[in-house]
């Protein structure tokens, strides 16, 4: 249901430039063994392989740079895609690893919070890859730190949590929530009144479960439904939630 | 600069004085210069478990507020002299506590000493805020059962949210768990939680399990830290979590039901 709405192509009559900000998950390098990249890299796309599946990213080579560890960047972007992820983006480079990241159409990101390095000139977003800007379209919010007991997230967009969620925590999304992670806290999704938002989880051992303000409280819930990887969903106004 | 350790809880009652004397001594008797400091202000315990309470001339409050140096208020251990113990005061509260203060202090002794072990108190107000405010290592206390792991993980939160190390964006603190008093016959009988179970809600790196002794009630009353007391199973216990911590390879042991009269007869497992 959801996804079929977020599919149609939105058509406008000529074009238009938007400024508009994305939460892209930042791919931090700190070591330039490609064959351990790799492995560390497909260990954590196993973990929730759904999410990684053509999920942008940004690589970040700063780390590297600072302690003048060479890298060949065409390598590493190579094992990126190779496992299914999209890079759509470069910082923390030099000169010559921003000049070979262009040539393999990646636009390079400056670093806002450190001067570290030297962007001479800021050939921003020259070549921007057309097939990934689709996906761009989503304003994710991912956490891979447990959220723990007192502690509240709001996302304004989708959450992704790929964590656990302690016993007394808050989360809160006005898209869908997905938590690949035992759930044990209080999800809250589509909380400003989107219906068609859903909550996906691993492992469902909710405190409250809540979609569009319609709500289910741990008692309510099914015993066979608990401990077991579902998605939670609304029709006509009707918690219904489904193993998967 | 010195490494500076808290031990928390959340929880009060869980044991984190007796921890945090034991992992003290135990550090300082393995040849590193050690603090440790009673962030309990106006519930002032440390000493008493450490066996100085007759020797605190100054305290904590006293150094912060700049009524005495640190070197006076800093007490040298009768068991082990790299060890020096500095006293809360039992006449003050939390507020007094300052975070300017105590950001000094630790500045000072970490020019001096290798590691600072900070006593948390209970709760999660200003005395707790302040004792994990600068640290680098955090040893969260549990005991197995609910609520005590409820609390340990509020304290979690808060370790990586509002630390010095969360508010500059460094390398976040370094969380271990220590379970303490544990029973393995009440685990075996339902009536306790499992090692498993409380690792599969905090999901944390575990340093050690401390069990059920009489020995800890014994040292606490006598003042000596129950690490000193190398018979005691607990005092073992202590041993083997501050030489895991120090990087050296020890089973865990104390998790698994002791062996009862039948079970040495038939050898078994």
């Amino acid at each position: 249901m959801s996804q079929d709405a977020q599919k149609t192509p939105y058509n406008p009559p000529a074009l238009e430039f938007k400024s508009s900000t994305f939460s892209v998950p930042v791919l931090v390098i700190s070591s330039n063994d490609l064959i351990i990249i790799e492995q560390q890299l497909q260990a954590k796309v196993l973990l929730a392989p759904e999410f990684f599946k053509n999920s942008p990213l940004v690589l970040d080579i700063q780390e590297l740079n600072k302690q003048s560890i060479e890298i060949d960047v065409v390598a590493v972007i190579e094992v990126i895609r190779k496992l299914g992820l999209l890079p759509i983006g470069i910082r923390g480079g030099d000169a010559l690893q921003n000049e070979k990241a262009i040539a393999l159409g990646i636009p390079l990101h400056s670093i806002h919070t450190s001067s570290t390095t030297i962007d001479a000139k800021k050939p921003k977003t020259l070549t921007p890859e057309p097939e990934t800007k689709d996906l761009l379209q989503t304003g994710t919010t991912v956490i891979t730190q447990p959220i723990r007991s007192g502690q509240r997230v709001y996302a304004a967009g989708d959450l992704v949590i790929i964590a656990q969620v302690s016993a007394g925590t808050e989360i809160l999304a006005e898209g869908n929530i997905h938590v690949y992670g035992t759930l044990r806290g209080r999800a809250l999704a589509g909380v400003q009144g989107n219906t068609e938002a859903r909550i996906f989880c691993t492992d469902l051992q909710a405190e409250l479960i809540s979609i569009a303000g319609n709500y289910k409280i741990s008692e309510d819930l099914n015993p066979s439904i608990r401990n077991t990887p579902v998605q939670i969903y609304l029709d006509k106004q009707t918690l219904v939630i489904k193993e998967i | 600069m010195a490494r500076i350790i808290v031990v928390t809880s959340g929880k009060g009652g869980v044991g984190k004085t007796t921890t945090s004397a034991a992992i003290a001594m135990g550090l300082a008797k393995k040849g590193h210069k050690t603090a440790v400091i009673d962030f309990d202000v106006g519930l002032r315990n440390l000493d008493l478990i450490m066996g100085c309470e007759r020797r605190v001339v100054y305290d904590f409050i006293n150094v912060i507020n700049g009524e005495a140096s640190l070197n006076q208020a800093l007490i040298k251990d009768k068991n082990c002299n790299l060890l020096y113990i500095l006293a809360a005061s039992q006449t003050r509260d939390k507020d007094a506590l300052s975070q300017e203060g105590v950001g000094k202090v630790l500045e000072d002794l970490s020019k001096d000493f290798k590691y600072i072990v900070c006593d948390s108190p209970a709760g999660i107000e200003r005395g707790a805020h302040l004792a994990m405010y600068f640290a680098d290592d955090a040893f969260v206390v549990t005991n197995p059962e609910v609520s005590s792991v409820r609390d340990s993980d509020r304290m979690l939160g808060i370790l990586s949210s509002k630390s010095r190390r969360a508010e500059q964006n460094k390398e976040p603190i370094k969380e271990y768990l220590l379970l303490t008093r544990y029973s393995p016959e009440r685990v075996k009988l339902g009536e306790m939680l499992s090692v498993d179970d409380v690792q599969e809600i905090l999901s944390l790196h575990l340093l050690g399990v401390i069990p059920e002794s009489k020995s800890v009630l014994n040292a606490s009353n006598s003042g000596i830290p129950v690490i000193l007391d190398e018979k005691s199973d607990a005092g073992q216990a202590y041993a083997d979590i501050v030489a895991r911590y120090l990087g050296e390879n020890k089973p865990h042991r104390f998790i698994d039901d002791k062996k009862g009269f039948f079970g040495k007869l038939f050898g078994g497992k």
